[in-house]
C-alpha cells in the first residue's frame, strides 16, 4: 500500500534527483566554487593532493553531522544534541578504553548502541509524546552535558588508544596524495549511504513526511516511525563524527561544543528548508563542504579565528533570505511545467 | 481572532479546568513545600532571608530574558539571540558609564537603543527579508558572538558605584533588581492582556495568516515583538554590569537563550505560540531559581542540575501536549473545526505556513485518520 501511494511522489523525487546532478543544486556548489578560486588566487598550494587531503580529514566529521541533521530537518524537526553527544561520545570513549588497544572494538560498538539509544530517546520522545524537537534536544543536551561531567568528575579522564586514533588522523600511505586518510574513505562510504538511502523508498517517505505530516500519514506512512528513524541515524552520525573528532583532536572537555549550530548552518546553507519537505542530502554536504571551505580561506588571509561566528552568522541568514526570495518570487502558475521547475530549482 | 476571544474567555475555562498558568504555579508551591521539608530535614530553613534572597536574586536576571522571550515566542517566533545580546549590553553600559556617576543615563540609554535596534534587525529580517526566526536570531547570535570575541577579549570598562546599586540593593528580602523585574512583568502582563497590540501578539501566534486576512498588520506586531525582547535582554544585560561592576563578553557561555525558552516554555506558553503569558513564565523562572537554590543548599552536584533541568523541561512539555491534545480532541468533537484545530498543532517551525492547508471542502471528522485515533483514545 505504502508503495502504491507514494510511487508518484517518488517520481517526483526521482524527477528532482536526477535534476539536481543537472546543475538544479547550483547555489552551493556555486558559492563553493567560487570560494575555491579564490582561495587558489590566495594560495594556489592549497590544491596540491596534500593539503586537499588534511581538508578532507578536517570536513569529513562536519560532513557527517551535516548529513544526519539534514535527515532530521528535512522529516520537519530539528536535533540540538548532536554537539554535546559527540563530546559526551569522546569523553565515554576515552574513559572506557583508558588507552588499552584490546578494547577499542567493544568500546566502538558500544558507542554505536548508545549513539543509537540517544537517537531512540529523542525520536520516542519527540513523537509520541508530542514534545517539539526543539525542546527534546535541547533537554537531550542538557542531560547528556551534566550525565558525561557528572559521571567522570568534571574534566575527561582516561586515554584514547591507538587503533581508536586511526581513523580520524591515520590513511593509507599511497605516492601521489602522500596519504590517503581513513576520514575521507569514511565520508565517501558515508556520503554513498546517505544518497542510496534517500534514493530508497524510506528516503522518500521522510521528505514526505517533512513537507506535509498529515497527507503523508494518509498515504499510509508510519509518521512516528520514519521521524524516529531519522532521530537515530542522527545521533549515530554524530557518533561517527565524534570518533573522527576524537581521532583527530583529541579529547578534551570542550569537544563538541556549538557544533549542532555548525551542522544546521550547513544544511541550511545546502538549501534545506527548517520546517522540512525541501532539499536534498547533496546540499547539505555541499553545504558543510562550503562552511569549511571558507573557513579554510578565512585562515589563509590570516583573519582572526574570532569572526568565524560572525562570517557564520551572516551567511546563515543570507542563505536563507535567498533561498526564500525565490520560493516567494512569483512564477508563472498558467504554465505548469515551468513553475514546476523553478519550484523543484529552489529546493536544491 | 479566535485566539484573542480564547484569552477573554480563560476565566469561563478555568472554572472547570485548571488554566497552565495556575497549574505553573501549584507546581511552584508543591516544589516549594517538598523543598522545604527536604531541606528541613537537613536542619536548615528554605525560607531564612538568606535563601530567600538567593532565590529572588536568582530570578530576576533570567526573569528579565525569559520576559522578553515570551513576547517572540508567544508571536510563534523565538530568539536565540538574548544571550549574546546581554554580553554585549553589558559591555555597552560598563563602557559608556567608564565609572562615571553623570554617564549613567547615557549608559542606560545607549544599552536600550543598541538593543531595541537589534530587535528591530531581527524583526525586519524575519518579516521582510522572510527568513526564519530560528536561523535569523541564531545568525544574529554568531554575528554578536563575532564582534564581541574579536573586540573585547575580557572584561572591560567600569561601572560607577552608583549604578552598582541597581545590583545590590535590597528592600528586606526583595532585591532591588527583582522588584524592577516584577513591576516590568506587571506591565507586561498589562500590555498583553489590556492594550490592541498585545491581543494581536495571540492572534499572530495562533495563526499569522488568519490575523492577516483579519486585517492584522502582522508584520509590525513581530517587529514590536522582537524589540520588546530584545529591550529586555538588554535591561538583563545592564543588571549584569551593576552586579559584576564590569562588563563581560563571557556571559553568553551561560547560555541564557536556552534557559529562558525553558522557563518561557515550563511556564506553560505554547512554543507554537497564540497561548501563554508573562504570569506563567514568572512561574517558571520561580520554579528554575528554587530548584537551583535548593540543589545549593544540599550541596548537589552542579552537574546534576543540568541533567534534572533538561528531564524536568522535557516532561513539564510533555505534559502539556498531552492537555492540549486532550483540549483539542474535545473541540473537534463539540465545535467540528478538526481542520482548523489540527492546522494550529502543526509544528513547521517557519511562520510563513507556506503548503496549503486541508481543503476546507472536506472536513476529516475527529477519530478518522491515524495520527487522531490515537489522540482520540487518550480521554
Amino acid at each position: 500500500m505504502t508503495n502504491v501511494t507514494l510511487t508518484r511522489r517518488g517520481d517526483q523525487a526521482r524527477t528532482a534527483a536526477g535534476r539536481l546532478f543537472g546543475g538544479g543544486s547550483g547555489t552551493v556548489f556555486a558559492l563553493l566554487l567560487l570560494i575555491c578560486v579564490v582561495i587558489s588566487f590566495v594560495n594556489v598550494t592549497f590544491f596540491e593532493p596534500p593539503s586537499l587531503m588534511a581538508f578532507a580529514k578536517t570536513v569529513a566529521p562536519l560532513v557527517l553531522l551535516a548529513i544526519g541533521q539534514y535527515f532530521v530537518i528535512v522529516s520537519g524537526e530539528l536535533d540540538l544534541s548532536v554537539g554535546s553527544l559527540v563530546g559526551a561520545q569522546v569523553v565515554i570513549a576515552a574513559r572506557l578504553i583508558d588507552g588499552e588497544e584490546s578494547r577499542t572494538i567493544p568500546v566502538l560498538l558500544l558507542m554505536i548502541a548508545f549513539g543509537a539509544l540517544v537517537g531512540l530517546i529523542n525520536g520516542l520522545i519527540t513523537t509520541l509524546l508530542k514534545v517539539q524537537s526543539l525542546i527534546t534536544t535541547l533537554g537531550m543536551m542538557l542531560v547528556l552535558f551534566g550525565a558525561v561531567r557528572l559521571w567522570t568528575g568534571g574534566a575527561p579522564t582516561g586515554a584514547l588508544s591507538e587503533a581508536f586514533r586511526q581513523p580520524g588522523r591515520g590513511g593509507i600511505d599511497l605516492p601521489v596524495v602522500r596519504q590517503l586518510p581513513w576520514a575521507l574513505v569514511i565520508l565517501v562510504v558515508f556520503v554513498v549511504a546517505a544518497i542510496a538511502l534517500m534514493r530508497s523508498s524510506y528516503g522518500k517517505t521522510l521528505i514526505a513526511t517533512g513537507d506535509n505530516e498529515r497527507a503523508a500519514a494518509y498515504s499510509g506512512a508510519r509518521v512516528w516511525q520514519v521521524r524516529t528513524t531519522a532521530f537515530v541515524l542522527s545521533s549515530v552520525m554524530a557518533t561517527f563524527a565524534a570518533v573522527l573528532i576524537g581521532g583527530f583532536a583529541g579529547v578534551t572537555a570542550q569537544v563538541g561544543q556549538g557544533l549542532e549550530f555548525s551542522a544546521i548552518t550547513a544544511v541550511v546553507l545546502g538549501g534545506v528548508v527548517l520546517g522540512g519537505g525541501r532539499g536534498t542530502v547533496i546540499g547539505a554536504m555541499g553545504g558543510a563542504l562550503t562552511l569549511q571551505a571558507l573557513f579554510t580561506l578565512f585562515n589563509q588571509l590570516a583573519l582572526p579565528s574570532t569572526i568565524r561566528p560572525a562570517a557564520q552568522g551572516v551567511i546563515i541568514i543570507a542563505a536563507v533570505a535567498y533561498a526564500a526570495r525565490e520560493r516567494s518570487r512569483p512564477v508563472a502558475s498558467t504554465e505548469p511545467a515551468l513553475s514546476r521547475d523553478s519550484e523543484s530549482r529552489s529546493t536544491t | 481572532m479566535t485566539q484573542s476571544v480564547d484569552v477573554s474567555q480563560r476565566p469561563a475555562r478555568s472554572t472547570w479546568r485548571l488554566g497552565p498558568t495556575e497549574l505553573v504555579f501549584v507546581a511552584l508551591f508543591a516544589i516549594l513545600a517538598i523543598s522545604a521539608v527536604l531541606v528541613g530535614m537537613r536542619g536548615s530553613n528554605l525560607f531564612s532571608t538568606g535563601n530567600l534572597v538567593d532565590m529572588l536574586t536568582r530570578s530576576s536576571l533570567l526573569g528579565f530574558i525569559a520576559i522578553g522571550q515570551t513576547f517572540a515566542i508567544l508571536c510563534r517566533s523565538l530568539d536565540l539571540s538574548v544571550g549574546y545580546v546581554v554580553a554585549l549590553t553589558s559591555l555597552i553600559a560598563a563602557t559608556t558609564m567608564a565609572g562615571q556617576a553623570d554617564r549613567i543615563v547615557l549608559g542606560v540609554v545607549a544599552v536600550l537603543v543598541i538593543s531595541a535596534l537589534i530587535g528591530l534587525a531581527n524583526g525586519l529580517i524575519i518579516t521582510v527579508l522572510k527568513v526564519n526566526p530560528f536561523i535569523t536570531t541564531l545568525g544574529m547570535g554568531l554575528i554578536i558572538k563575532g564582534y564581541l570575541d574579536t573586540q573585547y577579549q575580557g572584561p572591560a570598562g567600569d561601572v560607577p558605584r552608583e549604578f552598582q546599586q541597581f545590583g545590590y540593593t535590597r528592600l528586606g528580602f526583595l532585591p532591588l533588581s527583582t522588584a524592577v523585574m516584577l513591576v516590568i512583568a506587571v506591565a507586561g502582563i498589562l500590555f498583553l492582556r489590556k492594550s490592541r497590540t498585545g491581543y494581536h501578539m495571540f492572534a499572530v501566534g495562533g495563526n499569522a495568516e488568519v490575523a492577516r486576512m483579519s486585517g492584522i498588520r502582522t508584520g509590525r506586531v513581530m517587529i514590536t515583538a522582537h524589540v520588546l525582547c530584545s529591550l529586555c535582554a538588554g535591561m538583563a544585560g545592564l543588571l549584569i554590569a551593576a552586579r559584576f561592576g564590569t562588563g563581560s563578553s563571557l556571559v553568553y557561555n551561560s547560555l541564557y537563550e536556552l534557559d529562558s525558552i525553558a522557563a518561557v516554555v515550563l511556564g506553560g506558553t505554547l512554543l507554537l505560540g497564540g497561548r501563554g503569558g508573562i504570569a506563567g513564565t514568572i512561574g517558571g523562572v520561580l520554579i528554575l531559581a528554587v530548584l537551583d537554590t535548593v540543589f545549593n543548599i544540599m550541596q548537589v552536584d552542579p552537574f546534576f542540575k543540568d541533567v534534572l533541568r533538561g528531564v524536568i523541561i522535557i516532561a513539564a512539555v510533555a505534559i502539556y501536549a498531552r492537555r492540549q491534545l486532550d483540549r483539542r480532541a474535545r473541540r473537534d468533537r463539540f465545535n467540528g473545526d478538526g481542520g482548523g484545530g489540527g492546522g494550529a498543532g502543526r509544528d513547521d517551525g517557519g511562520g510563513g505556513g507556506s503548503d496549503p492547508p486541508v481543503p476546507p471542502a472536506t472536513p476529516v471528522p475527529a477519530g478518522s485518520g491515524t495520527a487522531r485515533t490515537a489522540q482520540g483514545g487518550d480521554t
